[in-house]
């Protein structure tokens, strides 16, 4: 392909779609490609013409994509990452599909549903989307939208470079998306592992759409961790210690340290390979004095944080529902608070257990072999701690604590595998194996996705003014749950009998019942995608009788419940003053929570501004450009980010001013409709008569 | 500690009577270990099991049970909402995980220091080469002048050690039944060591994804009786002769089925057996990777350092 290229549309031609292939080669592979290039083309034509026919453009880009409110940059993100979560649970069925029909013979081609470049492109993809373009977006956009609420700040310290962060992220999920349709994704998994990804392995732009999505989004992950810290250190409230501060504000400040110090690995490792490509470069080549190994140690110093990186918010969020939905305080917060910065701190010291087998000496591997397993003590105590916030309780099983009792059940089974896999002697063993994907999507699945899950249930009703339908909140973490087992367990069962991960083919005719129960799994999940939106679905189109103006339909403690919702752009009419942790709930205690402020001042937002947008279609142009050598791209949008914020820079920006009248109105009328609102009990919270104003006589936790 | 053991060991059963009724003749699961190493790690995993579950049966169990008794429909029990802190309890909480994970680490650090695969496991263990290709691996017995392709023949109670590299991307070895894995790379030599202590054949793999043929790259390993092992020595030699022409053609991107057409053998899964043509092959190839500017000429010998050429490139250039 070298020689070839085009000055003006580089290795681009009219042969890179699926679409060629299909017509080359009619069989289920092709088909399946050339299948999911046309839902993305479809969809996009679609989203397209609905908007338009909506008249929803000058919304849509006024209310949201300009907007620096960190709570509808958070909406954003969970969008976002919903969208990748479709595709990405969608992958899984296929590579379970074809797992399914890929028993074969040493001797024949190999057969199966897809052919095995194709099976290598869907688990590479699937990672990368579920990582990166799932579960990152889905607790970055969730703490950008309860952070500020819960420490009493009106938005984040930087809200503008919120929305670059944003905008960086969607570029990336961009690039993977064009690559269904636009020539091929890299074959390498989720890591990418050199020399197999190098250029002399991995010709082609594969490997470079990996790269260049996770180069542009991980920059916009490290601004995020930076954005998040400041706004914890600065933007608290008056009276807002950091010893009062919700749990779920302490495992973001976790997050944000955490994105701080391992994202910059990532881009370091992920530019030296660049460099190895574009640049001929040896970092990790097999001649020329490359050492491969030196990428598996950096891109692990990353990933490894990364993986606590995810799993923290989640713990936030438990802390949260567990207290909130057994009307009790949270048990051992201090314990919680030291337990969640042991695990941020231990988890940079732990890495090098995802190569316990590249023939370092024992000695190393016991020492990374017991700091894992040290970790696995905060981790520990947080579920217990938990489970006696519970104790005495008097818990409402609502979606969110279904989704927490399957992560109680679940997850301890990914730590007990995690405990086998830290024992180097063991790992070397079941390392590699199907065995270790179980492993990860054990503590990934339980832990991530349920607590993201539950964490918007949970939300919801402030960022909308509706709760979500119970029932079927309740059916999709039901059907999460039970997919997980049917699909994970068996795969346990298929590494301690030696299934390599990643196998195109296999020849034990002993891996089938497993595969069939893995697959039937693998269906459920496709029907828990399906349930999950079905629940926003049919609570949008019950919002009316749904609907929580009072702003408080769990009779909450913290600071966020106090306003209405949906939750205005100020979120406070006055920056509260913090007296307590659990401040809400000491209101509630007091007795009178719902008194207006003696008087109303103006209050600055900033402004909108296409910023985000611009740097966003700036980067995805340069990610894009260097995918395919098309240079002058390249270098015209490699060019317009510092040019665009040059241009920012210059101009002099006023702030929006919400005048003290116009919040005066606003929050009178929220006040006269809390008093005139006939308060709840809890055995009504999931009835209509739950309209966000709890009995606060109930109250005692 | 006893019921413990009891219920890992049964879960484990449950597990492992699948392979126990295989229908293929492949020993493929360290849970049926041949040989001391893997013995020792199925045994090692069960304890792990064990012990850990003295942290996680309290969740198992406590959830379920919290969420019955304490539920809002129905509630039994005390409400005891203020309660946040107990320092009884914290001591619990946080004590017993570090017994655990205390007792654990002492285990974890006998078990490594033990199973380290760079430890020979007796004296004058039989030297066996590995040469990852892709999709196939090339064994090398220096002393015995020969070398396969995709098969490991060895004595039942003599050490073996078998040191690994690569000819092309990182790869992975693993012999389930008798030893874990250990990654092998171009220009570095890493080491297994390990033994047999009962006759059978088992399954060897590479476990890290190297391309369209992976799922292919098995090899047999058999575990012979000693007096087996001398005549396999001698029989089956398929005449060809392992030399630069016949390990380029070994080193272009097939599976051993296509691999065998181009030596001009007949298409199948059996394994090659070959004359080692040269003694210090594998000193050859690890060296090619290692840049020495005094000899630029070594990395062109023994098939080059770059992607193997393929058919049609051979068919273009004319290549020897």
């Amino acid at each position: 392909m070298s020689g070839q290229t085009s000055p003006i549309f580089g290795n681009l031609n009219w042969n890179v779609t699926p679409y060629t292939d299909l017509l080359r080669d009619v069989n289920s592979s092709t088909i399946v490609g050339a299948g999911a290039a046309s839902v993305l083309v479809l969809g996009a034509i679609a989203g397209v013409a609905f908007l338009t026919y909506m008249r929803w453009w000058g919304p849509l880009y006024r209310n949201w994509l300009t907007s620096p409110d960190a709570k509808k940059i958070g909406v954003m993100y969970i969008v976002l990452a919903l969208v990748m979560l479709a595709r990405g649970i969608i992958e899984g069925f296929v590579i379970r599909a074809h797992q399914a029909t890929a028993l074969g013979t040493l001797t024949a081609q190999e057969s199966g549903l897809v052919a095995p470049d194709h099976f290598a492109q869907l688990f590479s993809t699937h990672g990368t989307i579920m990582i990166f373009f799932v579960a990152m977006p889905l607790l970055i956009g969730l703490i950008n939208f309860v952070l500020p609420q819960q420490l009493g700040a009106r938005d984040m310290a930087f809200p503008v470079l919120n929305q670059v962060s944003l905008g960086l992220t969607a570029a990336g999920a961009a690039l993977v998306m064009v690559s269904l349709l636009i020539g091929k994704f890299g074959t390498g998994g989720w890591t990418m592992y050199p020399p197999y990804t190098g250029k002399i392995f991995s010709p082609g732009e594969g490997v470079d759409y990996w790269l260049w999505a996770i180069l542009i989004s991980g920059m916009g992950s490290t601004l995020t961790g930076m954005n998040f810290a400041v706004t914890i250190f600065k933007e608290r409230a008056p009276g807002m210690h950091m010893m009062r501060m919700p749990l779920f504000c302490w495992t973001s400040l976790c997050v944000a340290i955490m994105l701080i110090y391992a994202m910059p690995a990532l881009t370091v490792s992920s530019l030296m390979l660049v460099l190895d490509r574009y640049a001929d470069f040896h970092f990790f080549t097999n001649a020329s004095g490359g050492n491969m190994m030196n990428y598996a140690n950096i891109f692990w110093m990353f990933g490894h944080p990364e993986v606590y990186i995810l799993i923290l918010p989640a713990f936030g969020v438990f802390s949260e529902i567990s207290s909130t939905f057994s009307g009790k305080r949270l048990y051992g917060y201090t314990s919680l608070v030291i337990a969640s910065m042991s695990i941020a701190v231990i988890s940079f010291t732990v890495w090098l257990h995802h190569f316990f087998t590249m023939g370092q000496s024992a000695g190393v591997n016991i020492a990374f072999g017991i700091a894992t397993m040290i970790i696995g003590i905060p981790t520990g105590v947080k579920i217990y701690d938990w489970m006696a916030t519970m104790w005495r309780g008097r818990v409402r099983i609502t979606a969110p604590i279904v989704y927490l009792t399957g992560f109680f059940l679940l997850f301890v089974i990914g730590g007990l595998s995690g405990i086998i896999l830290a024992n180097p002697s063991i790992d070397y063993q079941v390392h590699n194996s199907t065995f270790l994907v179980a492993h990860f999507h054990n503590v990934i699945i339980p832990g991530v996705l349920y607590g993201m899950l539950a964490g918007i249930h949970y939300w919801f009703p402030k960022a909308f003014g509706f709760r979500l339908c119970e029932t079927w909140g309740r059916r999709t973490a039901l059907l999460f749950v039970g997919g997980f087992i049917f699909t994970f367990m068996p795969l346990y069962v298929l590494g301690l009998m030696g299934m390599p991960r990643r196998s195109p083919t296999f020849q034990n005719p002993d891996y089938m019942p497993w595969m069939y129960i893995a697959a039937v799994g693998a269906v459920l999940m496709l029907c828990a995608l399906a349930s999950l939106f079905w629940t926003f679905w049919t609570s949008y189109r019950n919002r009316l009788s749904l609907a929580v103006p009072g702003g408080d339909p769990w009779n909450g403690s913290t600071l966020e419940w106090s306003s209405p919702a949906p939750v205005p752009e100020w979120s406070f009419p006055r920056i509260p003053q913090v007296t307590a942790r659990d401040d809400w709930g000491e209101a509630k205690r007091a007795g009178d929570p719902w008194k207006a402020p003696e008087r109303y001042c103006d209050i600055e937002m900033p402004a909108n501004t296409a910023h985000g947008l611009l740097i966003a279609a700036a980067a995805t142009g340069l990610g894009f450009a260097m995918v395919w050598h098309i240079w002058w791209l390249a270098i015209l949008s490699f060019l317009a980010i510092p040019g665009l914020i040059a241009l920012r820079g210059l101009r002099v920006i006023e702030p929006k001013i919400i005048t003290a009248a116009e919040v005066e109105e606003a929050d009178q009328r929220f006040r006269q409709q809390v008093a005139s609102l006939a308060p709840a009990t809890r055995a009504d919270e999931e009835t209509e008569r739950n309209r966000g104003v709890p009995d606060i006589s109930e109250f005692a936790g | 500690m006893v019921w413990a053991k009891l219920i890992a060991g049964s879960v484990l059963a449950l597990v492992a009577i699948d392979p126990a009724i295989a229908s293929s003749s492949l020993e493929q699961s360290f849970l049926q270990p041949m040989g001391p190493v893997a013995q020792e790690q199925s045994s090692h995993l069960l304890r792990v099991i064990g012990i850990t579950m003295v942290v996680i049966l309290p969740v198992l169990i406590g959830v379920p049970f919290i969420l019955w008794r304490y539920r809002y429909s129905r509630p039994r029990g005390e409400y005891t909402p203020e309660w946040e802190f107990s320092k009884k309890l914290e001591y619990a909480l946080w004590g017993v995980p570090i017994v655990v994970v205390i007792v654990l680490a002492s285990w974890l650090w006998y078990s490594t220091q033990k199973l380290d695969p760079y430890k020979p496991l007796g004296p004058d263990p039989l030297q066996v080469q590995a040469i990852g290709l892709d999709w196939k691996w090339v064994f090398i017995y220096p002393e015995e002048g020969i070398a396969t392709v995709n098969e490991l023949a060895v004595p039942v109670g003599r050490p073996v050690e078998l040191t690994l590299t690569t000819d092309t991307v990182m790869q992975s070895l693993l012999i389930s039944s008798l030893t874990g894995q250990i990654y092998a790379m171009p220009g570095m030599t890493t080491k297994l060591n390990f033994a047999a202590d009962r006759t059978g054949e088992a399954e060897g793999e590479n476990t890290q994804f190297n391309g369209d043929g992976f799922g292919r790259q098995k090899f047999t390993v058999r575990a012979l009786s000693p007096a087996d092992y001398a005549s396999w020595q001698t029989r089956g030699n398929s005449g060809i002769v392992l030399n630069e022409d016949t390990y380029a053609t070994l080193r272009r991107q097939t599976v051993l089925a296509d691999a065998r057409v181009d030596l001009g053998l007949d298409k199948g899964a059996e394994p090659i057996v070959m004359t080692l043509g040269q003694a210090d092959m594998f000193e050859q190839i690890v060296a090619k990777y290692q840049d020495d500017a005094a000899e630029p000429a070594r990395a062109k010998g023994w098939g080059g350092t770059g992607m193997p050429e393929n058919d049609d490139q051979r068919a273009k250039g004319g290549s020897k």
